[in-house]
């Protein structure tokens, strides 16, 4: 068993799939010769050469919009975009023509693609390198949307996003690429389930969910704060659409109180979702209202430090968060 | 006039083909007016020398990729009538089940990778088919149709230029009836030819009289050709003009009536009759014989269309995803 860091898993499984399977290709910008901005495909297109790792125009709507064509045309492409905020050129490829395809024939055609998108905050990158984006595509049926929050899940959710037959957006969150290690099975094509999420830390005190950075914050926050007393449940809600609705009110059925936390801004994102089926099929549950830590409702993430660190949800905010919610 | 290869019985279907669209559209535009057919409606009318003449020239296995104003296409190439007629009046026996409408037909039976509403949206995806043509090895051209309106969009030009980048085998094929809804090149285009685009991605361009169906047949023939030889893309703009609006709800009040008028004076049905006539392939007798089928075909299209069932709303949920239907 390998202790790895998260972008060294998505390398590493991409590159196993690729030798699986001879119908992934692998297109973006960068992403041959250079191996990607943050290192995801390297040293793919010399293994498996120019037609199977492209590198494309910058030109996100026709790398989207052609990786449909390809995978309509028999092949599974997993195109990325550099950073989820360069995505929203490819938002129509995305949503009006790769959602409904399943849809509009019937059945007869699908769209087994599985669209790498790198997001998040924290490394000032300011406001085109910093974005969180789930909130926009988890609104769409036809779409699935995962977020991994450590090595296990990435390689996991990445062989299960590469077998569905339905476009995939898997977000990979930049900031967790190097922060976030842990152990990964060699020799084994284990898979996460699309659809389940995770309960990384049991406690009965407080239920939090969160995914991506969030979740790693989340699980340091449970820990001092097991410290006090207060024993934290830490659910990755890891796969947004189709969303595990299950685990989440299991999990406030025991105990009876919620934070949700993500980065996204805090006004119509994810969390708003998971608040709402908290209260339409878990109010009785509840014993104090359901919270929301997000990021704040501006533009963009800013890039200044004092700023930034004013956005984002941290490990520290967390704390405090799930201290006042326990207390309540 | 050129020694024509084609036989007779195919010149004859090729008439026969044109008539189909037109009368199709005429009961499409019929059925509209009486609440049949909803939403919005794109007909093919003025088109035909285009629609037949570019399509009848592609192989068995190449793929179309069309646009919203596509019941033309389907029926060239080879959709049940019934089928396309019950899909525009939402019907459960319909080439989408009901699910598309006019613009949104879908039949890969017959290789018609559908009609899409969103202008330009579709040319993408014909550059990644044909992406995975090259990949495969396949023996197979990607026909694109797009008006000259979807020029003006982004994806066109992303699409044009990796086409060319990774030298795939699409046929661009611009369907230039003159108006984006009520805007012409000259208003809404800097160029006023779409050819110019195409030279600009360096990509052998031409343009064709799209009123005359053997000169689209000929060219795309010619450049359908071209591309399964070199692997690479080209670009063609078949000249042509739509003698309805640019959907039933649009009443044209952005173009005269002598211009329409001259335009029908060519109207590329007449045209290719009085070739036909010349050339002694089809006599009056003939012309009626066909013309009656092809009356008789939509009106039974039109009956299969009004007495198939509507969608069971039960199935509404159904193919979202894989889990929910087949596959």
């Amino acid at each position: 068993m390998a202790v790895k860091t998260m972008i060294q898993t998505i390398r590493d499984t991409l590159e196993e799939e690729m030798r699986r399977d001879e119908s992934i290709i692998v297109l973006g910008e960068d992403v041959g010769l250079a191996g990607g901005v943050f290192g995801a495909t390297k040293g793919l297109q010399r293994e498996f050469g120019e037609l199977r790792v492209m590198d494309t125009p910058l030109a996100e709507s026709v790398i989207v919009g052609a990786a449909i064509g390809a995978s309509l045309n028999g092949l599974k492409p997993i195109p990325e975009i550099q950073f989820a905020d360069f995505i929203h050129p490819a938002f129509d490829q995305i949503v009006s023509e790769a959602a409904r395809f399943r849809y509009r024939s019937n059945g007869a055609w699908n769209v087994p693609m599985v669209i790498r998108v790198p997001w998040g905050g924290g490394i000032h990158g300011a406001l085109y390198h910093s974005q969180s984006v789930e909130a926009f595509f988890a609104h769409v049926p036809g779409l699935k949307v995962v977020t991994p929050s450590d090595p296990y899940d990435a390689a996991g959710l990445l062989r299960s996003a590469i077998d569905d037959p339905d476009p995939v957006m898997y977000l990979e969150h930049k900031k967790a690429y190097r922060l976030v290690r842990g152990e990964v099975p060699d020799g084994e094509r284990f898979t996460v389930p699309i659809g389940r999420a995770e309960v990384k830390r049991p406690g009965r005190d407080v239920s939090v969910f969160a995914y991506g950075l969030m979740l790693y914050y989340s699980l340091q926050a449970a820990e001092v704060l097991s410290s006090e007393g207060v024993e934290v449940e830490v659910v990755d809600v890891r796969t947004l659409q189709p969303l595990d609705r299950e685990t989440i009110l299991e999990s406030v059925a025991k105990t009876g109180k919620a934070l949700i936390v993500h980065e996204d801004n805090l006004t119509c994102g994810f969390g708003a979702e998971i608040a709402a089926t908290l209260v339409s099929d878990g109010f009785d549950s509840l014993d104090a209202p359901v919270r929301r830590l997000c990021g704040l409702d501006v533009p963009a993430v800013p890039y200044a430090s004092a700023l930034e660190d004013s956005f984002l949800p941290d490990m520290q905010k967390i704390t405090e968060e799930i201290r006042s919610l326990a207390a309540y | 006039m050129k020694v024509r290869t084609e036989k007779k019985e195919q010149l004859l279907d090729f008439y026969r083909q044109m008539m189909l669209i037109r009368r199709f559209e005429e009961k499409a535009a019929q059925l509209y007016t009486q609440a049949y057919i909803g939403g919005y409606c794109h007909l093919n009318v003025g088109e035909e020398a285009t629609v037949v003449g570019a399509l009848s020239a592609l192989g068995p296995d190449d793929y179309v990729v069309s646009n919203y104003r596509e019941h033309g296409h389907a029926l060239t190439l080879g959709s049940d009538p019934g089928a396309v007629m019950a899909e525009l009046l939402g019907k459960e026996t319909g080439v989408s089940r009901g699910r598309g409408g006019s613009m949104h037909l879908f039949d890969p039976e017959h290789r018609l990778y559908g009609g899409y509403g969103i202008v330009g949206g579709q040319i993408p995806l014909a550059v990644g088919m044909a992406m995975a043509v090259q990949y495969r090895g396949q023996d197979r051209v990607v026909m694109c149709l797009f008006g000259e309106g979807a020029t003006n969009i982004g994806a066109f030009h992303e699409s044009l230029n990796m086409a060319k980048v990774y030298r795939l085998p699409v046929l661009f094929l611009c369907v230039n009836n003159q108006y984006a809804m009520g805007s012409t090149p000259n208003e809404a285009s800097a160029v006023p030819e779409m050819v110019t685009k195409a030279l600009a991605y360096d990509m052998p361009a031409e343009q064709v009289d799209g009123m005359d169906l053997l000169e689209v047949r000929d060219a795309t023939l010619r450049n359908v050709e071209q591309i399964r030889e070199t692997g690479e893309p080209r670009f063609l703009e078949a000249i042509t003009y739509r003698f309805r609006g640019h959907s039933m709800a649009d009443a044209g009040r952005y173009r005269t009536q002598e211009e329409l008028r001259r335009w029908q004076e060519r109207d590329p049905i007449n045209t290719f009759v009085r070739y036909l006539e010349d050339e002694g392939v089809l006599t009056q007798e003939l012309r009626e014989q066909i013309d009656a089928s092809v009356e008789e075909e939509v009106e039974r299209a039109t009956q299969f269309a009004m007495d198939s069932p509507a969608p069971d709303v039960a199935d509404l949920y159904k193919y979202v995803y894989a889990e929910d239907g087949q596959q």
